[in-house]
């Protein structure tokens, strides 16, 4: 309520710098991958919220957008380097493409290449990945949310 | 897990992309820095970076909270022989030295409890381990009143993850054990901070200040070394044969008698320092330069050649024999 009633005091002042502020507003989670067995039937696979993991652990890296402002936000991207001392897994997002070069060229992991020690070059591996975005080709409307994840693993 | 571009809108970014792979553009990151895995305590942070456009078009950049894990400790360790085979030794010898290299596998700063084992079914004869010595200058060596000798849970070596330290046990091959026989000595090292089957967890104890979780090795390494005896056992055996002054073989005075003898050298060691030796008879007289070795003519005296004829008794010496070989003296005297 509050935010509102200062976004519509700001739109009166500046239209512009209005819708700017705080338009999308993201919140990052990171999640443990846990396999719990079950009696009796299939392990179950769980997340779980976890301050500390030994390498080799799964990790589920979220990043819930919402649009609270007043006008849709076009062009909507978000970039995400792989931290140091994570390799990249994967993402189930149709979307998402990644980097294997510091984050200047992105596209589909299946069609990377990088250069290997001796020279020549081969096919990127998961674990080559630097950064990974999505990208939404329509605009987020004024309240529109959206999640994408990906998947790293402690190195 | 691969996800394909099937929107039109992506193929641009798949043609740029083909383009600059094709002129090698992209570079290589494949090489891990960690061989055993991120250091334990170390702080994993991530942060996304959102952009947009606002209304009036200008670019918006917003940054996501930062999300952090910190890495628990892995305990692992490998102990692996550091010898080639079977170690020489004798029956009844002491400060044998068998080596072994304990590595830390693990991802933290680590401490490791020694312990011997020689009470190993399979084997045939238990060595007896007097002592543990860890190889503090590195050298790789056993170097008796260098290195320190290790007392359990008061020098427990401590090793970075992925170093390693050589460390020897002194044993005692009992005197009781024979030519051949093989005795096991196995070296077990466990993280002092816990060990059990793998995922076992120990909250808040992992160097850096997280957890400390046992890995595959179950946070315990063993490995064998073997003393192999390898002895020698000497056999003599004496001969005479007799000429008498008529050419028959009777032992009547002025008869010459030839010795010879017979040194059989078995077992899979070498014989130190075999030296053969035979007093002149009662009643006869050492025939002078009569002394043969290996068929060769040693002389009388005692000087730089390996035999002589003194104190009335002939002395020859053969030095280092290995089993399987024999050494043969001759000599003769003439009965009085």
């Amino acid at each position: 309520m509050m935010f509102r009633v200062l976004a519509t005091l700001a739109l009166i002042a500046s239209p512009v710098v209005a819708a700017v502020a705080n338009s999308v507003a993201v919140v990052s989670d990171m999640f443990v991958e846990k396999t719990v067995a079950q009696p009796g039937a299939k392990p179950k696979v769980v997340l779980v919220k976890q301050k500390s993991g030994p390498p080799g652990t799964t990790l589920v890296f979220t990043h819930s957008y919402r649009n609270g402002g007043k006008a849709p936000a076009a062009n909507f991207a978000m970039t995400n380097p792989i931290p140091s001392g994570v390799d990249y897994v994967g993402s189930d997002d149709a979307i998402a493409v990644v980097s294997v070069d510091g984050g200047k060229l992105f596209g589909p992991l299946a069609v990377a290449k990088v250069r290997a020690a001796d020279g020549t070059l081969r096919a990127a591996r998961p674990e080559d990945v630097t950064h990974v975005r999505w990208t939404l080709k329509a605009p987020i409307p004024v309240g529109g949310t959206g999640k994408f994840s990906f998947k790293g693993v402690v190195k | 897990m691969g996800f394909y571009m099937s929107d039109q809108t992506f193929s641009r970014v798949t043609r740029r992309w083909a383009y600059a792979a094709a002129i090698g553009v992209a570079m290589t990151s494949a090489t891990s820095a960690y061989a055993v895995g991120t250091t334990a305590g170390t702080t994993i942070s991530n942060t996304a970076t959102a952009t947009y456009t606002d209304p009036g078009g200008n670019p918006v950049s917003v940054p996501s909270n930062t999300v952090d894990l910190r890495v628990d400790e892995v305990l692992d360790v490998t102990v692996v022989t550091a010898e080639a085979g079977d170690v020489a030794s004798q029956p009844g010898a002491t400060n044998q030295v068998v080596s072994y290299t304990v590595t830390n596998t693990g991802n933290g700063s680590e401490a490791f409890r020694l312990t011997p084992i020689t009470a190993i079914g399979g084997d045939a004869f238990d060595p007896t381990a007097t002592s543990i010595v860890i190889d503090t200058n590195g050298n790789g060596v056993y170097d008796a009143g260098v290195d320190a000798v290790y007392v359990s849970g008061t020098n427990d070596p401590v090793l970075a993850p992925d170093t390693a330290v050589k460390i020897f046990i002194l044993s005692t091959v009992p005197g009781s054990a024979t030519d051949g026989q093989r005795g096991q000595i196995d070296l077990t090292a466990t993280a002092v901070t816990g060990s059990g089957p793998a995922g076992t967890n120990f909250p808040g104890q992992g160097t850096g200040g997280g957890d400390a979780v046992v890995g595959t090795t179950t946070a315990s390494g063993r490995d064998d070394n073997f003393f192999v005896v390898s002895a020698a056992t000497v056999a003599l055996v004496k001969t005479a044969a007799v000429l008498d002054p008529f050419g028959g073989t009777k032992s009547i005075p002025g008869a010459i008698i030839t010795y010879t003898l017979v040194a059989t050298v078995s077992g899979t060691g070498t014989l130190a320092n075999l030296a053969v030796g035979d007093p002149i008879p009662a009643a006869t007289t050492y025939v002078p330069a009569s002394i043969t070795a290996q068929s060769a003519a040693i002389t009388d005296a005692t000087d730089a050649d390996t035999g002589e004829f003194a104190a009335s008794r002939v002395s020859v010496r053969f030095g280092g024999v290995a089993g399987g070989q024999t050494r043969t003296v001759t000599f003769k005297v003439k009965i009085n």
